[in-house]
């Protein structure tokens, strides 16, 4: 995917197990997003798509940076960990299938609907994993 | 309406006040954070067992219009802060989410 045309890059830095503090990227990028007059309809797309994003650094992950690109016509969710990636992708963007622990899970997480989320709210999904991270890139069209 | 009367009228204790009206447009029964996110909407009330401060950042970002937790079970000092913080009501009773769900219907939220 090329930069041509990129308005603005917001990063956070999304430190894994942080479950307090997970979520507030996500309502960060809501209010920026809103802010400049962004439609409620996408809002709610964005919102859904950096959350899970955001909590899967939280709970899956080594910590990473979650990134919301802004162009003249999209605006892409880009999500980038340090690891321990996803062994089977196929697997783990079947609806229901979680690898989250039981602790995780009694807080509401883990409910193998992540991943097909971000996906089902998305124009363009894109995800790529290796044992030192994964990166997903998340388009939605404006 | 108000939160207070909302609590008056479904007997609910409330745990976080907030200044402005509350409108409920629907209602969502959920306790998997990622599956409330995918159907709950905008103005809905959420009725959960969930007390984790987690349940305020879906609230926020869905701009629900409360949190109705049921089952009467303990709600975290941190999720009623978060919650005072981002103006989001929150209310509690020992009831089921079922009870709660048929009382709201009746009130006319359909």
């Amino acid at each position: 995917m090329s930069d041509k045309g990129l308005i603005k890059r917001i990063a956070y830095n999304v430190p894994a197990n942080d479950f307090k503090a997970a979520g507030k990227s996500s309502s960060s990028i809501k209010s920026n997003l809103k802010a400049i007059g962004i439609d409620a309809r996408i809002l709610r797309k964005i919102a859904i798509i950096s959350y899970e994003a955001e909590i899967n650094i939280v709970i899956h992950s080594y910590g990473g940076n979650l990134y919301c690109d802004l162009y003249e016509d999209k605006i892409v969710i880009v999500s980038e960990d340090k690891g321990p990636g996803i062994p089977d992708i196929e697997k783990a963007m079947t609806e229901g299938f979680s690898t989250a622990s039981e602790s995780v899970r009694e807080l509401g997480f883990g409910a193998g609907m992540g991943l097909p989320n971000m996906k089902r709210y998305s124009d363009e999904f894109e995800i790529e994993s290796s044992e030192n991270g994964t990166v997903i890139k998340i388009t939605i069209l404006i | 309406m108000k939160s207070s009367e909302l609590a008056k009228s479904l007997n609910l204790t409330l745990l976080v006040d907030v200044e402005s009206e509350i409108h409920i447009e629907g209602v969502y029964i959920g306790d998997l954070l990622s599956i409330v996110m995918a159907k709950a909407k905008n103005n809905y009330a959420w009725i959960t067992i969930q007390t984790h401060i987690n349940i305020i950042a879906v609230a926020e970002l869905l701009e629900l219009s409360c949190i109705i937790i049921v089952e009467n079970m303990e709600v975290d000092n941190d999720t009623l802060d978060k919650a005072k913080e981002l103006n989001i009501p929150i209310f509690k009773t020992e009831k089921t989410a079922y009870e709660i769900a048929c009382i709201l219907y009746d009130m006319g939220i359909k």
